[in-house]
């Protein structure tokens, strides 16, 4: 596709315009200065030296989030000042947050490469189904929470392979994967929630034992998100997946295996959904077919929240996670005031919308 | 019919764009009926010059009269309405529709808002059969139909709206031989029902046969107007054609290349055999030796970006690429660039760069194993190799951490050069390095490939602008039609035989 561009700019001169056209005005004056002349280039190199304003601009724009939760968290003290800042209420935001949030620095990676994933809550039901099995459950506690991992990874393995090598587009990919996950995982419990049993009661723990008056779950939470931070930022993969999402034919060009990758994010992504896997079942005491339903809206919609590009290359974890709390909040001011659950959904909704219109415009201004 | 009126008459036309003078006073006079053939080397502004006529761009300066009425082409629709219909190389149409649909789009047949699809239909299979293809059948979707089929409906296209002139940018490019042969009919029968017809083409075996006179570009300005495209000799349209306001400043060739390539001196660092792609290009055989700049002349479409990309394990080819004595197998992209081998493409935006990045992530992209122990970036040495290519390539602004979409094309050129001097490169691939850079930043860039293949990296260059292949290279290679025609040293070429084996195909 990108061929209808090739010939039309294949006349030099008229490409050459044409692109520093786009590059903005600071070029007209030193273009003013060289006109028709051979020596226009030194005029040109004194334009626009805008140093880094793009860096600073991510963190303005974390800063925007947080101000919204600031917001969200004075609305919560104002409306409900005996509820809201309580230990228990705040314990129970983070929990509610751990589970999905795990999922969404999967997500941040898929979609930041360029792709996204729907099949996310239908893969952590099928692997909390998986885990708690009779069988599986009959080896203990460990082999559970491996058994919930590698179904995890299994899952977005497949993803990865159908969107890399049998080249269908993500959105099919995936979803094929959210319906047939979901009708696997309702098959193998034939429907029926199964309860985590007496002796694997270590799984449980993660959600009663209380570190520094906060549940364990919130650590893997938290372990998660700097795992991810970390690899997103400190380790080639990280810049390869910003590349590959950015500009996949300058990647494959640039010598990067972009189908490995590919199968790389989302393999990545089922990974996370099988530690969220774990999350609910020591949340919830259960593994069900019915866990995690719509997950995905809201894992996406935390991402989108959070700055991150849907067309890819540019993403951060912090954002998505900012973006995943705001959501969060939102649900627990909406429970403490005994507020209609549907208003709640339009709120949702309408934080989508202004806030990918906010970030619009933040990103309109500087380039 | 208002006697000697032309048709369309073009007067000092000027488009001038930030830096760049694209059109410096042309003039075209076109006349009813006839195959007017527009004539130049990349860069002449051909392509400028079709986007004012149809509207796209407007002119800076001078006058377009449409059978003697003064016009201004404001937008597109203005010249549809003015009966100026453009068939661009690339075809526009929407494969999904059908071949009716194409043909009516934006002009639908429609009653109370319905559109009359049956009446649709008739008008599209009268159009078809008036450019003789009555088998086209109008409720076909268009994704469907061949490249020459697709043309068709294009000009069905055009004749649907009442058009005076048909302006045709490069037209048999994708076409077959005998395909060429039936659009020749078509723009015989168009001429004969009085429509006019500007024509670009490259090739001047084309422009004999179907032209009745040439109008000839070069560098913005018109070099010869309405010369018989018949008689006028070869020689004459070539010399018309080259010659250049602006002399281009290359780096001296190293003394002793010259004698590398009589005697084996140099090692062999790229040897291809039998590259072959259908359809592409055929039994490709080439060497390149380490310090050696192999320059690719040909024009856009003869092979030679797809030769370029099939040696980088990008495109598929049977065939065999050997690079430092080791044979490339299907490894792709990857292979290439672990066994030595780094490609600057010709489109740097969409394929080589990513614009929203920093300037140092953009030169380390390729290498950031070099940079990390088992995948754990060192973040300071990947910092300290950017800053010091960026001084060594002269890189400016200096400054590694902005965005690279903010800097010129010659500097932007120099960022994917960059990424590929880390680590040992053996071969670099270029292709037109130099597209939408200034004259200025070009002859850096000349200086900067002379130094890197004078550190005994193996260069194979493309350009389609034949005087930067024989300034830059040492050895030619002419490409045409996908094959190489010919091999010489640069220094026993002069530009007149080389435009001449790229547009004819014969040597003189």
């Amino acid at each position: 596709m990108t061929d209808t561009r090739g010939p039309q700019a294949g006349e030099d001169a008229e490409g050459g315009a044409g692109g520093r056209d786009a590059e903005g005005g600071a070029d007209a004056v030193g273009a003013a200065g060289g006109e028709g002349t051979v020596a226009g280039t030194p005029a040109r190199r004194r334009g626009a030296p805008r140093g880094g304003p793009l860096a600073r601009l991510g963190e303005a724009r974390h800063l925007g989030l947080v101000a919204a939760l600031v917001l969200l968290a004075l609305v919560g003290l104002v409306t409900r000042p005996e509820n809201f800042a309580t230990a228990s209420n705040l314990v129970s935001i983070l929990s509610l947050a751990a589970t999905i949030g795990v999922i969404t620095v999967g997500m941040t990676f898929v979609i930041i490469g360029g792709g996204i994933d729907l099949s996310v809550g239908a893969i952590m039901a099928l692997a909390s189904v998986w885990a708690t099995t009779l069988a599986t459950q009959s080896y203990g506690p460990f082999v559970m929470v491996v058994c919930a991992v590698l179904v995890g990874t299994g899952a977005g393995l497949v993803n990865g392979l159908l969107i890399a090598y049998g080249r269908l587009v993500p959105f099919i990919a995936t979803l094929a994967m959210l319906v047939a996950a979901r009708g696997l995982a309702q098959r193998m419990s034939d429907r029926r929630t199964q309860l985590v049993q007496q002796g694997n009661e270590a799984i449980v723990e993660l959600s009663t034992t209380r570190v520094l008056g906060l549940p364990l779950l919130v650590y893997v939470f938290a372990l998660v998100v700097a795992a991810g931070w970390v690899l997103l930022n400190r380790t080639t993969f990280g810049r390869r997946t910003y590349a590959v999402g950015g500009n996949p034919e300058a990647a494959r060009l640039a010598g990067i295996d972009v189908r490995r990758h590919t199968v790389l994010l989302y393999a990545l992504s089922g990974l996370c959904c099988g530690i969220a896997a774990v999350l609910i079942m020591a949340r919830t005491t259960t593994g069900s077919s019915t866990h995690g339903d719509l997950y995905e809206l809201d894992a996406i919609a935390a991402v989108i929240i959070g700055g991150t590009l849907l067309t890819g290359g540019r993403g951060s974890i912090i954002g998505s996670i900012l973006g995943l709390l705001i959501f969060t909040l939102i649900t627990n001011l909406f429970i403490l005031n005994g507020l209609n659950t549907s208003d709640q959904l339009i709120a949702k909704g309408l934080i989508i919308v202004v806030a990918v219109l906010l970030q619009r415009r933040g990103l309109r201004s500087p380039t | 019919m208002s006697g000697d009126t032309p048709l369309l008459l073009m007067r000092g036309i000027v488009k001038q764009f930030p830096g760049v003078r694209a059109l410096d006073g042309v003039d075209l006079e076109v006349r009813r009926g006839e195959v007017h053939c527009l004539l130049g080397q990349n860069g002449a502004g051909k392509s400028t010059l079709i986007k004012i006529l149809s509207g796209a761009h407007q002119p800076d300066e001078g006058v377009i009269a449409l059978a003697g009425e003064e016009t201004r082409l404001a937008t597109p629709t203005a010249a549809i309405r003015a009966g100026i219909s453009t068939i661009y190389q690339e075809l526009d149409l929407v494969d999904g529709l059908s071949v009716a649909e194409n043909v009516f789009l934006g002009h639908e047949r429609t009653r109370f808002g319905f559109v009359r699809s049956r009446e649709a239909d008739r008008a599209a299979h009268a159009l078809l059969t008036r450019l003789g293809h009555p088998e086209i059948r109008p409720s076909t979707e268009v994704g469907r139909l061949s490249p020459a089929a697709q043309q068709v409906v294009s000009m069905a296209r055009a004749l649907s709206r009442d058009t005076r002139l048909i302006i045709m940018d490069e037209p048999s490019a994708a076409l077959a031989h005998d395909e060429v042969a039936n659009l020749f009919r078509i723009v015989r029968e168009l001429t004969g029902q009085g429509v006019a017809v500007v024509y670009i083409s490259h090739r001047l075996e084309e422009i004999r046969e179907i032209g009745d006179r040439v109008t000839v570009l070069k560098d913005g300005r018109t070099a010869a107007v309405g010369l018989p495209a018949r008689t006028t000799p070869t020689a004459q349209i070539v010399s018309l054609m080259t010659g250049r306001a602006v002399e281009y400043v290359f780096p001296p060739r190293r003394p002793r290349t010259g004698a590398a390539l009589s005697g084996p001196a140099a090692p062999e660092v790229l040897r291809v055999e039998g590259l072959t792609a259908p359809g592409a290009f055929a039994d490709v055989s080439f060497t390149v030796r380490a310090g050696e700049i192999v320059g690719l002349a040909g024009l856009v479409g003869s092979g030679r970006s797809e030769i370029v990309e099939a040696v980088y394990g990008a495109r598929r080819a049977s065939g065999s690429v050997v690079l430092d004595g080791r044979r490339l197998g299907r490894g792709g992209t990857t292979t290439a660039v672990r066994l030595g081998m780094g490609l600057a493409p010709e489109e740097r935006k969409a394929q080589a760069l990513l614009l929203d990045q920093s300037v140092a992530r953009n030169i380390t992209l390729a290498g950031l194993g070099r940079y990390s122990r088992f995948g754990w970036l060192d973040r300071r040495r990947e910092g300290a190799k950017a800053r010091e290519l960026i001084a060594t390539l002269g890189i400016r602004p200096a400054d590694p951490d902005r965005p690279v979409r903010t800097l010129s094309g010659g500097n932007q050129q120099k960022a994917v050069l960059a990424r590929w001097l880390v680590g040992d490169r053996r071969l670099l691939l270029l292709d037109e390095p130099t597209r939408g850079v200034d004259v200025g930043a070009r002859a850096e860039l000349y200086a900067v490939i002379r130094e890197l293949a004078d550190t005994g990296i193996g260069v194979l260059l493309v350009s389609s602008e034949v005087p930067e292949v024989l300034g830059l290279a040492d050895r030619v290679l002419v490409v045409r039609e996908g094959r190489i025609i010919h091999e010489s040293d640069a220094r026993d070429l002069d530009e007149h035989r080389v435009l001449d084996m790229i547009m004819e195909g014969s040597t003189l």
